[in-house]
């Protein structure tokens, strides 16, 4: 007896299951042994195609070794959508759950059938599948007699928690030992048959038209196949990649480009995001009676920066014409939505368009890997029916991929006498957090914005609040206050293209409501631990600030130079809870000793590959508040380098603790993005608890504590 | 062209080319080797990492003519899934990256380090990791399965 139903069926299947029922197109099983698992979200350096094949293994009862996940493609994967917003282990681990469920009780009936033995007395042991008296069959030999061309339903019944062998444990990522022992994955390293190599010439000024093209320099390259051009869309198609470079340096050299468009001063950019035409929304709202009587009103303006993604890796893109059909390999985050604006692009049916996912670097969100697919179609046009492989330079993945928003925040709070909150309202202005694409009627691609028939810019939008929210992610307070209005501020324009990295809006509002909270906690002179626990009814909340206070001495005692802060969120509202106390030394510059983070990801399926999770988003959101921020001058983007934008670097990164509150019975959530905006204001508010010294614009650097300084005395 | 040998991996390699190519070009083009990766092509980031004689050097910025003669070491020659190097089975262990494309620099700067300093403190691979970025940030994990590497091959 294997089944044991303690969990109640759930009434409705899992939303990525609803979208794509057919079980086969989510798991197969072939005669010689093994199952194919499909998923449609991708491996982004994140595990999860390791998390999933746990979840299948387990479900489906055989060793993991058995599983070969398959990489997701427009022809054969689930739609999926897009992987992103720390999500895949939600959507794409419950389908898989609940469908592996499922085809193990199909198989199971299957296998009663056969050896007339009673559903109940079977067990599965590593695909096998026995019973009394010894008789036994197995998945693969039941394969080709069990259709799986049919509709998942909602009855079927995962295992519990108690019953999983395998989800829950930290098991050792699938594709790190290709990684170390170098073993082709990336794309980059991927050559087909026939390849060539095309590069394409961007200007470093925002927009410019390409006014002269001569080619006479390039024509001289040997091995140069075409030089293409389209409009201000220009490329190079080469036998080599040296070739394609030298084609592409001589190409530069004679281009003549008109003025960029302007770009908005770096140094004003606040005041900047305010006076934009922008598209207003309430985005929620609390009223209540008010009792007590306001005393005083305080007011606060936090900020970002724009922000690179910066992967180590410029994006690549292959791609192969056959007459009318196109085969396009990317590291795309969405196959379907790549495909689909491809196709607006291109004005063509998408069924000729193939696209399929392969390996690229970390991305962090939507930077340029769509980008640079549609430049490899375009230039691929070019090559005789051979497949075309295009990597961008470091300088374009910087300067001409998408950034993550700058924002401006505004939180005002109404007092009463004894400092306690009467009323909230938070004020978002910011471009919009995505401009992904296949999600419009028109391409959100760079190249189409370059050909001699342009597409309009796509102006970045914001999912719905009900989604997860964009600029406004996080800006609705966990904490109970009596009432608030929070309020978002679109931005119309978009003179700097701007697009998803990692957490949305969550980055800024997490660090302008923790800030806040922490100088509200300090104009009280109560500890900023009780004041937040005092405002939280959510009692997995509490649970995670209580334990990482408690990890960290709060509050050991100050020293000269030496401060801690706390920061505090739960990722969207509706995702994992991290509460993290930031240690901090300095005093003209900061440095970030150490990171104490508590986590709860419900059911964490790999708790290994979650603590990697936080502690990378940990680091890069280090990384963010103490170097970042995306420099231009009134037509370029000037930091286009790891120099002009520089990371931070091993000689300084914080230690960094994990603890995760296992909650094996609950939904499991992602953990990708939950640590950067209580990372963030916990730094800050160190910041502010050594030098007593409030940054309210970040990054925090030695030039923005000089600056807050000032505003201070 | 003229022809330029060097010893890569262990083994003779001669080849005609640029003298004036980067060796990156050289190793991931006529070479087919795709371990050292491209990542800036300005020294900048450590993707392309490869060892020149005890030395850890970016292939990106290191012209073919002056390895002539010289040892030259990438990932492919520092161990393999079959005979892996105390390195790769510390990363393995220590679970040492996330999406693993800066990686393969990142062994040969710390393989460098091993063959000079076989008893590094943390400080001492932060240091010789620190022209290395790593943007996942896996940076401690990383310096852990370093330390554990070198501890393993103190213990031979």
């Amino acid at each position: 007896m294997t089944e044991i139903a303690s969990s109640p069926a759930p009434l409705k299947l899992p939303v990525s299951l609803a979208a794509n029922p057919r079980l086969s197109s989510w798991i197969r099983f072939s005669p010689e042994g093994q199952v194919m698992v499909s998923p449609g979200k991708v491996e982004i350096g994140q595990g999860i195609v390791t998390a999933l094949a746990q979840i299948a293994a387990d479900e489906l009862d055989v060793d993991i070794g058995r599983v070969q996940m398959v990489r997701a493609s427009t022809p054969a994967s689930p739609n999926e959508g897009v992987t992103s917003g720390s999500l895949s282990v939600q959507q794409s681990g419950r389908a898989i759950r609940h469908a592996s469920a499922e085809i193990r009780q199909i198989f199971l009936s299957a296998a009663s059938d056969r050896l007339g033995v009673g559903i109940d007395s079977l067990d599965i042991s590593d695909g096998t599948i026995s019973g009394p008296g010894n008789v036994r069959t197995s998945y693969w030999e039941l394969a080709g007699e069990v259709a799986l061309d049919r509709d998942a339903t909602p009855g079927a019944v995962p295992k519990t928690s108690a019953q999983r062998k395998l989800a829950g444990n930290s098991i050792q990522r699938l594709d790190i030992p290709d990684k170390v022992f170098a073993h082709p994955r990336f794309i980059h390293d991927s050559a087909l048959p026939g390849m060539l190599h095309g590069r394409v010439l961007r200007s470093e000024l925002s927009a410019a038209k390409l006014v002269l093209l001569p080619e006479d320099g390039a024509r001289a390259i040997a091995g140069l196949v075409a030089i293409v051009r389209d409009g201000n869309f220009a490329g190079v198609v080469s036998e080599t990649e040296d070739s394609a470079e030298a084609a592409l340096k001589a190409l530069r050299k004679g281009a003549a480009w008109s003025a960029g468009e302007m770009l908005p001063d770096e140094f004003q950019l606040a005041g900047w995001l305010k006076a934009q035409p922008a598209e207003p929304t309430v985005i929620d709202k609390k009223t209540a009676p008010q009792s007590r009587k306001k005393s005083r009103t305080i007011r606060r303006q936090y900020t970002r920066p724009y922000l690179a993604h910066g992967s180590i890796a410029p994006s690549c893109a292959m791609a192969q014409w056959t007459g009318d059909r196109v085969h396009v390999w990317t590291h795309s985050q969405g196959v379907y939505f790549l495909r689909a604006d491809l196709a607006l692009v291109l004005k063509m049916p998408i069924e000729n368009i193939t696209v399929e996912h392969m390996e690229g670097a970390g991305c962090y969100g939507h930077n340029a890997a769509d980008d640079v697919a549609l430049d490899a179609v375009l230039l691929a046009k070019a090559a005789g029916g051979r497949p075309v492989r295009v990597l961008w330079s470091r300088e374009d993945e910087m300067s001409h991929a998408p950034f993550g928003a700058a924002m401006a925040i505004e939180i005002e709070a109404d007092l009463d006498e004894q400092g306690e909150i009467l009323d909230w309202r938070h004020s978002i202005w910011s471009n919009g957090h995505t401009a992904r694409p296949g999600r419009a009627a028109q391409p959100a691609l760079l190249a189409a914005t370059e050909l001699a028939n342009p597409f309009p810019r796509y102006i970045s939008t914001n999912p719905l609040q009900a989604h997860g929210g964009g600029a406004d992610r996080n800006s609705i307070p966990l904490y109970d206050f009596p009432s608030w209005q929070i309020e978002c501020h679109r931005l119309l324009t978009m003179p700097i293209r701007t697009s998803a990295l990692r957490t949305l809006g969550a980055q800024g509002n997490v660090f302008a409501i923790e800030s806040f909270l922490d100088e509200l906690a300090a104009e009280r002179g109560e500890d900023p631990v009780d004041f937040r626990l005092r405002h939280l009814w959510d009692a997995r909340a509490k649970d995670v600030i209580r334990s990482v206070a408690k990890r960290a001495n709060w509050k050991p005692d100050r020293q000269t130079g030496r401060g801690y802060g706390l920061g505090f969120a739960r990722y969207k509202g509706t995702g994992a809870y991290c509460a993290v106390v930031a240690e901090v030394e300095g005093a003209e510059d900061i440095s970030v000793k150490r990171l104490t983070i508590s986590v709860d990801v419900g059911e964490a399926i790999n708790p290994d590959g979650v603590a990697n999770q936080i502690e990378g988003g940990a680091i890069q959101a280090t990384s963010w508040v103490l170097k970042e921020r995306v420099r231009f001058d009134n037509q370029r983007i000037t930091s286009n380098s790891w120099t002009s934008y520089p990371i931070l670097r091993f000689s300084a990164v914080p230690e960094v603790q994990v603890e995760l509150i296992l909650r094996p019975d609950s939904e499991p959530l992602g953990a990708g993005e939950a640590a950067h905006g209580p990372v963030t204001a916990a730094i800050a508010n160190a910041v502010f608890d050594a030098l007593g010294v409030r940054v309210r614009d970040l990054p925090i650097t030695r030039d923005s504590l000089i600056a807050a300084m000032e505003l201070t005395s | 062209m003229p022809r330029i040998r060097f010893r890569l991996n262990g083994v003779e390699t001669d080849i005609d080319a640029d003298p004036d190519s980067s060796l990156l070009a050289i190793l991931r083009g006529p070479l087919r080797m795709t371990g050292p990766h491209f990542g800036c092509g300005a020294n900048e980031c450590g993707a392309c990492n490869v060892i020149v004689g005890d030395h850890a050097v970016a292939a990106c910025d290191t012209p073919l003519w002056s390895v002539a003669d010289k040892d030259v070491t990438t990932i492919e020659g520092l161990g393999s899934a079959q005979n892996p190097h105390p390195l790769q089975r510390a990363f393995i262990a220590e679970q040492a990256l996330q999406c693993g494309y800066c990686v393969s620099g990142i062994l040969m700067s710390a393989a460098a380090l091993l063959m000079r300093n076989p008893t590094p403190s943390s400080a001492d691979v932060k240091g010789a990791l620190d022209r290395n970025l790593c943007r996942c940030g896996s940076h401690n994990r990383m310096v852990r399965a370093v330390l554990r590497a070198a501890e393993e091959m103190a213990a031979r």
